[in-house]
């Protein structure tokens, strides 16, 4: 269950190079398709035990970045680097002998359970997969010891997913994931599936899992209370573009790009007074269509600094003093205006 | 009224759940779930049950005959009108047909060859369709256009034609018979679940299963072709008849099984030329095991989808 020797705590595991990826919709006999741009021109890395939080709003292609990172769908342009390897490039075995590295969470717990699989036989796939020198016993020995590790009675084994709720069926989601020993977990949407009593529960055994496992996660979600929780860094996500990417603390004291304060505003904070001293930066109107994309910079239509040249010019991703990226032309003079 | 209920409700709370022996528990499956909401269907049972009797007859009923299908009875022939009526006496208990020989025995005969033929026609859709159309639709793309232009090629030529000329060629036989049924039964099956593939291999728990190291193969036929089975067998018990009316029609044209061989096909085609003599029984006894049959596999399907569809009720 632990990392190889050769990683460090704080190494580069995995590193994302100018990722893109667009689907083609639609399109017919006498149709052209057209090009819906789901990531562009991302990167990033994600260092051996931390947590990365990636947020945005529904529709902005985070859960299309961790599936192509896991390579379930194939970015066309772009690299993703695995400890140096290009994902991206393998196919077939090589690939597929990698997946014990890495593996996923998904939002919808009973969606991701093979219906007509029991339990048992849903957490020990991957070890039938990927570790055929294990017998039929054995197998049944780690399903059951990983099973009372995330809190499911081992008389379950044998039941069908439909009789589980879906906090137990999210601990299962989670016991396959973690049944190969990965490096590497992307979590999308764990929890917003979830009732909030539950979502607790299940936020507290990853990050218990996490620290006792030395886990790295990329943790999805469009829920900033959630990413906070859990992530040291957090990558801000809008129309398929990084907007921020911060440490979390960071992030949350001191949001540089107009976006992720809006997205502040939108945490609700109980304490009403506090909640009346916040700026109202609140966010208006619909995210624009990913097919029909704002000239330079995608997030002028919904911006309260928008500009002239926000319409001309994308900004850049500009590395800020403190390390931090920010993509926008006007952050130093937000950042006077007491943004902060 | 509302409060009240909700207290009644409270009153009585639904049942606890049994104590949990420590013993691994007996997980219930989908199976026995659709099981169960079979066993509701009064329809479906009834024609369970009519199906059960009807195949027990054609095993039970030939130690009854006292004729054999081809021997003909001299002392009828001639006056099958007087004679040759249902009788226990001559042992001819549904009767004899035109030229004198035992409708019972060929009745069960008839049902037999019936039965096979749809069940045949049905299993080689299932087996090669179900593959066919679950690579198909999984592996997608080029693969997919290219194995389903071709069942659009089988699907357009009319296979009535083909399957005429094949057994006037080859002469009529069961294995003819058979290689023709079995070359079309499987087009619609194949389209039907590449379908369902394509529905199915989008859902979360087939990318868990790719991102868990499962190889494609393992893919199709762990996670996608148990979740097809339904509607598959669904779709397979709706075929036997079909299948059944498919050779039904080649008999009654006078192609099909070979005589002194019958199907009820050929039996109801020569009760319904000799009808006019008076001779009801030759049409009858053949026409009821005939829709008997066909209600029964259509109320045993449609039972079956109800059963293991539940939300498309």
């Amino acid at each position: 269950m632990s990392n190889e020797p050769g990683i460090q705590r704080g190494d580069e595991l995995l590193r994302v190079e100018k990722l893109s990826k667009s689907f083609m919709i639609g399109g017919g006999l006498f149709r052209k398709p057209v090009e819906l741009k789901a990531l562009q021109d991302i990167s990033f890395s994600v260092r051996a035990g931390e947590t990365l939080g990636i947020v945005g709003e529904s529709g902005c292609g985070k859960s299309t970045l961790g599936r192509c990172i896991l390579q379930l769908i194939r970015a066309e342009e772009g690299q993703v680097l695995w400890l140096g390897r290009d994902l991206g490039k393998l196919a077939g075995e090589d690939l597929r002998l990698l997946r014990g590295d890495l593996q996923v969470i998904f939002q919808d717990p009973l969606a991701s359970l093979n219906p007509r699989m029991t339990v048992g036989e849903i957490i020990a796939e991957p070890l039938r997969a990927l570790r055929p020198d294990l017998d039929a016993a054995e197998r049944r020995e780690r399903v059951l010891s990983m099973m009372s590790g995330m809190g499911l009675r081992p008389e379950m084994i044998n039941r069908y997913p439909h009789e589980f709720s879906g906090g137990q069926a999210q601990r299962i989601g989670i016991a396959r994931a973690l049944i190969t020993g990965p490096k590497l977990i992307v979590c999308d949407e764990p929890v917003s599936a979830l009732d909030v009593s539950i979502q607790a529960q299940i936020l507290n055994l990853l990050s218990e899992i996490r620290d006792r496992m030395g886990l790295t996660l990329i943790f999805i979600s469009h829920n900033l209370s959630v990413v906070r929780h859990v992530s040291d860094r957090i990558l801000v996500l809008y129309l398929g573009r990084i907007v921020e990417l911060a440490d979390s603390d960071a992030l949350y004291d001191s949001p540089q790009h107009p976006y992720t304060r809006a997205l502040l505003t939108a945490v609700p904070v109980p304490d009403p007074k506090k909640a009346r001293q916040r700026n109202i930066d609140g966010l208006t109107g619909e995210i624009p269509s990913p097919i029909n994309q704002p000239s330079g910079c995608t997030f002028r239509t919904r911006c309260r600094f928008a500009e002239d040249r926000c319409g001309k010019v994308r900004p850049a991703l500009e590395t800020l003093p403190d390390g931090r990226l920010v993509a926008c032309h006007r952050w130093r003079e937000l950042e006077l205006a007491g943004g902060a | 009224m509302l409060t009240d209920r909700r207290i009644g409700n409270l009153a009585h709370p639904a049942p606890a759940p049994i104590e949990e022996a420590s013993a691994p528990e007996k997980g219930r499956s989908l199976w026995m779930d659709a099981a169960r909401r079979f066993r509701r269907n009064r329809a479906a049972l009834v024609s369970l049950a009519m199906l059960i009797l009807i195949v027990l007859f054609t095993f039970v009923g030939p130690l009854l005959a006292r004729w054999d299908i081809e021997t003909i009875d001299w002392t009828v022939v001639g006056s099958v009108l007087t004679k040759g009526m249902p009788s226990f006496e001559t042992g001819h208990y549904f009767g004899t047909d035109e030229v004198g020989r035992d409708l019972y025995s060929r009745v069960i005969q008839g049902t037999q060859v019936s039965l096979t033929v749809g069940i045949v026609g049905s299993v080689i859709a299932v087996i090669v369709g179900t593959f066919y159309g679950a690579v198909a639709g999984y592996f997608g793309g080029r693969l997919d256009s290219v194995m389903m232009r071709f069942v659009d090629i089988l699907y357009s030529i009319p296979y009535m034609f083909i399957l005429i000329l094949l057994l006037i060629i080859f002469g009529r036989s069961f294995i003819m018979l058979f290689v023709g049924i079995g070359l079309i039964s499987w087009l619609g099956m194949a389209r039907v679940v590449r379908g369902q593939t394509m529905a199915l291999k989008n859902r979360e728990f087939v990318e868990a299963a790719i991102a868990g190291g499962a190889k494609p193969l393992t893919v199709v036929f762990r996670h996608i072709v148990p979740n097809l089975l339904g509607v598959v067998a669904v779709y397979a018990t709706l075929l036997i008849p079909e299948m059944i009316l498919l050779e039904s029609f080649i008999s009654f044209l006078g192609l099909g099984v070979q005589e002194p061989n019958t199907s009820l096909g050929a039996l109801i085609s020569e009760g319904a030329q000799t009808m006019q003599y008076g001779t009801i029984w030759q049409l009858a006894f053949p026409l009821i095991f005939f829709v008997l049959l066909l209600f029964s596999f259509f109320f045993v399907g449609d039972g079956l989808r109800d059963a293991l569809d539940p939300k498309d009720r």
